[in-house]
């Protein structure tokens, strides 16, 4: 690039950062939400490589998954920061426009960044930041619609991988697609995450043949099985080279958990040690409003997001035990999916013996299933007010708290009726 | 195999004594992917509270398909495990249930494979187990969103069908089938009869559709019929308000209009 051009450049990319910071204020102004995404959006449309010329100077890890890709961000920037300032997006932010409008506001360009990406928009980012770490979480059915089946992620993923040999990866071990996809890179540390649900890995993502589950491990007879993990859960604790840690968490769940061994994995290639690593862990209560408790209408809820199968298989053991009744919040607008018959891939009838209060946009659809299911339930697609007779005072002051969970719309939308997301990030 | 406990009981003192409904939900893992695991389950509660004894027999890769069930199952899934699905089939005793006569229902990839053929992943074309005149290519862009039809008269159903459809599957019916439905919103099959554009297919006692949602949850008539087609008779009425409360809300979000 002559001189010239050069100036010219990075003209063009100061005059887009201007643009999208007049765009996010205006947004502001018009309370339309936080104005980042319409920034990054502005900036990337006046400056299409911006995100590459902003990530030329510094280190870039990416997680992503189809679950815990929030939670882990959240974990391995925290623990991360333990070493030195880090840029990292706002929960859900995870698609180009969020991560570039967090960039253009950070005044120096060396910083380390830390990043959710949405496992769609992934083999794109990678093209710009072809030397980035990737943590690699689970791929499981959700969103059909829009994501596209799960093998179809995972072809994606793996190609993009194959085309930058260089990025570092961190990746389960417990699931048979990510592995598929991560093994084409020549620097991979393995973790055994976990991964209960398994319903889409039936086929060996490499020939077809139906892949064979032993307990933990799994393997195909075309050699695809399941490598030897660095960094491993085993129940509350992790282990790994460096010996075996206590995972004293202040999140809930074993899905959690498993956040915290490939956030501790990642966090370690990146020279925190896991001591440091965990107790910047302990450190975060909740992520994104999940798992906080709010006030509402005189009552207590805590907020728990449950958005496809794979995540309400977990779900069943965070909520307060039976008979504390359950609201459920069901939407299938573009970000959850249209498709909401993945309501028959959860165990819902382990919901049996406590009462269930279907919400939501599509609360007609849970309370079919739940109708099947044998669950008892009272259907109220508002819950403005008053509260359904059923539920009695559960959730009253002076009471544990109600477990609502809800779709990711849904749970925006009771985040923003409670207050907003007030997490510090 | 493993039959599921909590659906193997009949409903003891209601109705007159029938012999047990065998519901087979074949190879759930790989043709589950959308949600039609919930068909057989749905059958069987709706068969109980009518007082007709039912089970789900689930059937894994590995397993035997029974011959002597009543009523077979097949979803919607991934392409490899389509594929992987068929090839399970091949040699199974799904043809031979097919000749005693049992119920097959089939969604989506289940109903491209009891074709005569249908497009693997890479798009070339797999031999499907031949047992419904039905033959699937490629649609040239993929069918995803709320899909419509009006009954036709292939079944005694009056009631409109509703579901949910994503697949790239257009499937050209052969003269041994009749249509399941005429598409009022949608795509279904992707192919037209006679100036319409048509959604499923039946054959005798073989039903397909690309319906999910799962279709019988969506369509109380449609698995009351599967149900009538096994005990020989109709069923009697079981109105549950969560299901009209469901049905009004998706025909109208698909414009349905008398």
């Amino acid at each position: 690039m002559s001189p010239h051009s050069r100036v010219a450049s990075g003209l063009r990319l100061r005059t887009a950062i201007g643009l999208g910071a007049v765009a996010s204020s205006l947004s502001r102004a018009l309370r339309r939400g936080d104005g980042q995404v319409i920034g990054g959006r502005v900036v990337l449309s006046a400056c299409p490589d911006a995100f590459g010329r902003l990530t030329a100077r510094r280190h870039v890890t990416f997680v992503s998954a189809t679950n815990g890709k929030t939670t882990t961000t959240r974990l391995l920037a925290a623990a991360l920061r333990t070493a030195g300032p880090i840029v990292t997006n706002l929960s859900g932010a995870n698609m180009p426009a969020g991560m570039v409008s967090v960039l253009a506001r950070t005044p120096d360009s060396q910083t380390p960044a830390v990043f959710e990406a949405d496992e769609t928009y992934l083999p794109g980012l990678l093209a710009q930041t072809p030397s980035a770490t990737v943590v690699l979480g689970n791929l499981t059915r959700d969103q059909l619609d829009r994501v596209g089946e799960v093998a179809m992620v995972a072809r994606r993923w793996r190609t993009a991988f194959a085309d930058h040999p260089a990025l570092a990866a961190v990746a389960n071990a417990d699931d048979p697609h990510v592995v598929w996809a991560a093994s084409v890179l020549p620097d991979v540390v393995w973790v055994g995450a976990g991964q209960p649900w398994r319903a889409d890995a039936a086929c060996c993502p490499e020939c077809g043949a139906v892949l064979r589950f032993d307990d933990t491990d799994w393997s195909c007879g075309c050699g695809l099985r399941r490598p030897e993990p660095t960094w491993w859960l085993d129940g509350d604790h992790v282990a790994g080279p460096s010996g075996r840690y206590r995972l004293d968490l202040a999140l809930p769940g074993r899905a959690n958990r498993a956040n915290a061994v490939l956030a501790l994995a990642a966090a370690a290639r990146r020279g925190v040690t896991p001591e440091r690593a965990l107790a910047a862990f302990r450190e975060v209560a909740s992520v994104g409003g999940r798992y906080q408790v709010r006030e509402y209408a005189g009552r207590r809820l805590r907020l728990l997001l449950g958005k496809n199968p794979a995540g309400w298989v977990e779900m069943f053991d965070v909520l307060a035990p039976a008979p504390a009744p359950v609201i459920i919040a069901i939407n299938a607008r573009a970000a959850d999916g249209r498709d909401p018959s993945w309501l028959w891939d959860v165990p819902f009838e382990r919901l049996a013996g406590r009462l269930v209060v279907a919400t939501g946009e599509r609360c007609h659809d849970l309370a079919v299933r739940l109708l099947y299911a044998g669950v008892r339930h009272v259907v109220a697609a508002d819950l403005a007010a008053p509260w359904p007779q059923e539920l009695g005072d559960a959730g009253s002051p002076g009471g544990p708290p109600l477990d609502l969970v809800a779709t990711y719309t849904a749970f925006r939308d009771w985040l923003r009726r409670t207050g907003g997301d007030t997490d510090v990030r | 195999m493993s039959v599921d406990p909590n659906l193997s009981r009949g409903a003891p003192g209601r109705g007159h004594p029938t012999s047990e409904v065998r519901i087979v939900t074949v190879f759930p893992t790989l043709l589950g992917t959308y949600g039609d695991g919930g068909n057989a389950h749905i059958l069987a509660v709706r068969a109980q509270a009518r007082g007709i004894p039912a089970s789900v027999i689930r059937v894994d890769p590995g397993d035997a398909v029974p011959v002597e069930a009543d009523l077979y199952l097949l979803g919607g899934g991934e392409d490899d495990a389509q594929v992987a699905a068929v090839e399970l089939l091949r040699p199974s005793a799904l043809p031979q249930a097919v000749e005693r006569d049992a119920v097959i229902f089939a969604v989506c990839a289940g109903f491209q494979l009891l074709g005569h053929e249908f497009p693997g992943a890479d798009g070339r074309p797999v031999a499907g187990l031949g047992l419904l005149d039905v033959t699937t290519t490629r649609l040239s862009r993929r069918a995803v969103g709320e899909l419509l039809a009006e009954p036709t008269d292939a079944t005694p159903l009056r009631e409109p069908l509703t579901g949910y459809e994503n697949h790239a599957g257009a499937t050209t019916l052969g003269a041994a089938v009749q249509p399941l439905g005429l598409v009022r919103a949608g795509v279904g099959n992707g192919t037209e009869r006679a100036g319409h554009l048509v959604e499923g297919a039946v054959q005798g006692r073989i039903l397909g559709t690309y319906l999910h949602g799962p279709a019988l949850a969506r369509n109380p008539e449609l698995a009351d019929h599967l149900l009538g087609l096994v005990v020989g008779r109709p069923l009697p009425p079981w109105p549950q308000p969560e299901i009209e409360a469901l049905r009004a809300e998706r025909l109208a979000a698909a414009g349905w209009r008398r």
